[in-house]
């Protein structure tokens, strides 16, 4: 069983947002720094004015790496996890899996869109590979 | 700036070995007798005890035995003890160690690292995936194992997806790394892996986790090394020549994280690498051997830039050019490393590191050898240590 993560006041809104389709991501509303993973306070400028907000849901690939190896009995594998660098919200990446029948053709520098996939009281993300734009 | 107040002055390792079946403890009493023999010291003499990370079930076999235990076991009567499950890796309870030797809290510390992993995993549990098995999880695992990224080598091999693309590393590259060790690992009876590893071999095992396949993974054993810490003054009293911490690194610059990292072409090691440099006079190239973390063999390219025995980005060709195997100017992992020689989570590669600088590595030894670096850790996690024999 792939444990699930413990809802806490910092990664709420992240884990839940799926419920919603979207992509929420910690900012401090004083400085406009996006913090991941989400605190209660910002480390820029210290300021406990922090919120969650709704990011427009797409990225880039940063880095990935295609898993083989089944580590739980249930595991589908093939199967490639996405670092993500997050738009609109500088210097934080989300690493989750990506949808694809050809794990094998993932790229850095691909473009990527959030999806969620419910799990217990918490939204799982996922990344989608975006028709346009492979371009590493 | 030289520390020079702690020194390490005696160590041991257990038979190890792939499901050995036995009990952690008798591989921690091997050890510790071993180490104490070494040191020429006896359990009276003992008066501290750390370990890394502390007893926990986290993963299968991780760390079965706690210093409760091994007082307990070893009739120890400690004037301070410790654990040290959060620090600069698993070279902590080194690190600590000298400093309670150095504040005079202790005299002679035994640490201690203990697996059982090889035997936990084989009675159907499976292989280290941390907190799996239990419903939910906290912490900065939940941001991995959560979303399916469940092993290190994911988080390894995305880093390795990283450099390769910016620095033009192959798996080549890589296999030398897996190799060289192994070709060491044959000179070494101890090692757990005895036969030979050609770079086809390398290339044709099965993926894991791309880039890296079978043999870029270290290998779970049960077994247990003991390392003795002791302050100065009565390192001089023991039986061999005192290994002088001459530094240690425990710097971090970035976040508790494997995927935050601006730049994750480095690691925690860089930040601790240039803390260690900056705390001593000696330079990369006084170094005679190197004991580098090698749970996945990218973080030796990735250790090597860290210490700056090559520039970011020159591992590859660094590692092309012979240095680091048999017979090489910068001999990493001599014993074989975890790679071929069996995870003692980084105390087996000091181990073998300080058995170098005492010259009883036999076919392996590196012609008087006198100081040696060891880093430990991946990913975030890591911590740097300088030693230094007259
Ligand atoms: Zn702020």
């Amino acid at each position: 069983m792939r444990p699930l993560p413990e809802l806490t006041p910092e990664n709420t809104a992240f884990w839940t947002g799926g419920a919603r389709g979207e992509l929420m991501i910690a900012c401090c509303n004083d400085c406009n720094t996006a913090i991941h993973p989400p605190q209660i306070v910002c480390p820029a400028c210290l300021s406990r004015n922090v919120a969650a907000r709704a990011m427009a849901g797409t990225g880039t690939v940063y880095t990935f790496t295609v898993n083989h190896q089944p580590w739980l009995p249930d595991m589908a594998v093939p199967f490639a996890l996405a670092v993500v660098d997050v738009d609109g919200a500088p210097g934080v990446r989300v690493t989750a899996p990506v949808i694809s029948d050809q794990p094998e053709t993932v790229q850095i520098g691909q473009r990527m869109q959030i999806r969620f996939e419910a799990a217990g009281d918490v939204w799982l993300p996922k990344w989608q590979p975006l028709e346009t734009g492979a371009c590493a | 700036m030289t520390m020079g107040k702690a020194a390490i002055t005696g160590t041991g390792m257990s038979t190890i070995g792939r499901n050995t079946g036995r009990p952690a403890m008798d591989h921690l009493l091997e050890a510790a007798q071993q180490a104490l023999a070494s040191a020429g010291l006896t359990r009276a003499d003992i008066d501290g005890i750390c370990t890394y990370p502390g007893k926990t079930d986290n993963s299968p076999g991780q760390s079965p035995l706690g210093t409760g235990e091994v007082r307990g076991a070893l009739g120890l009567k400690t004037r301070w003890h410790s654990a040290v499950p959060d620090g600069p890796a698993q070279m902590a309870p080194i690190m600590v160690a000298a400093m309670a030797v150095m504040t005079g809290q202790a005299r002679h510390v035994l640490c201690f690292r203990a697996l059982t992993e090889s035997s936990s995993q084989s009675a159907g549990r499976r292989a280290s995936i941390a907190g799996a098995g239990k419903p939910q999880i906290g912490g900065w695992l939940s941001w991995l194992v959560s979303v399916g990224a469940m092993s290190a080598s994911n988080w390894a091999g995305w880093m390795a997806t990283r450099y390769f693309h910016e620095f033009g590393m192959t798996r080549e590259h890589l296999g030398m790394v897996a190799t060289g060790q192994r070709q060491f690992a044959l000179m070494n009876p101890a090692a757990v892996m005895q036969k030979p590893l050609s770079m086809a071999d390398y290339h044709d095992a099965r993926m894991i986790s791309s880039p890296l396949g079978l043999f870029d993974c270290d290998i779970p054993i049960d077994g247990a090394a003991v390392v003795i810490v002791s302050a100065a003054d009565a390192a001089r009293d023991c039986a061999r020549a005192p290994l002088r911490i001459e530094a240690l690194g425990s710097a971090l610059q970035s976040q508790e994280t494997w995927d935050q990292r601006p730049d994750l072409t480095t690691m925690g090691a860089h930040d601790a690498s240039a803390d260690l440099w900056a705390r001593t006079d000696f330079k990369p190239a006084d170094v005679d051997v190197l004991a580098l973390y090698d749970g996945f063999s990218i973080f030796v390219p990735m250790w090597l830039e860290a210490l700056g025995f090559c520039g970011h980005g020159e591992a590859k060709d660094f590692i092309a050019a012979g240095n680091i195997g048999p017979g090489g100017r910068f001999p990493v992992n001599t014993g074989g490393g975890q790679l071929s020689g069996g995870r003692l989570h980084g105390f087996g590669l000091l181990h073998e590191a300080c058995q170098q600088l005492w010259g009883d590595t036999g076919a392996r030894q590196v012609a008087d050898a006198k100081t040696a670096v060891c880093g430990m850790g991946g990913g975030f996690i890591a911590g740097a240590m300088l030693l230094n024999r007259d």
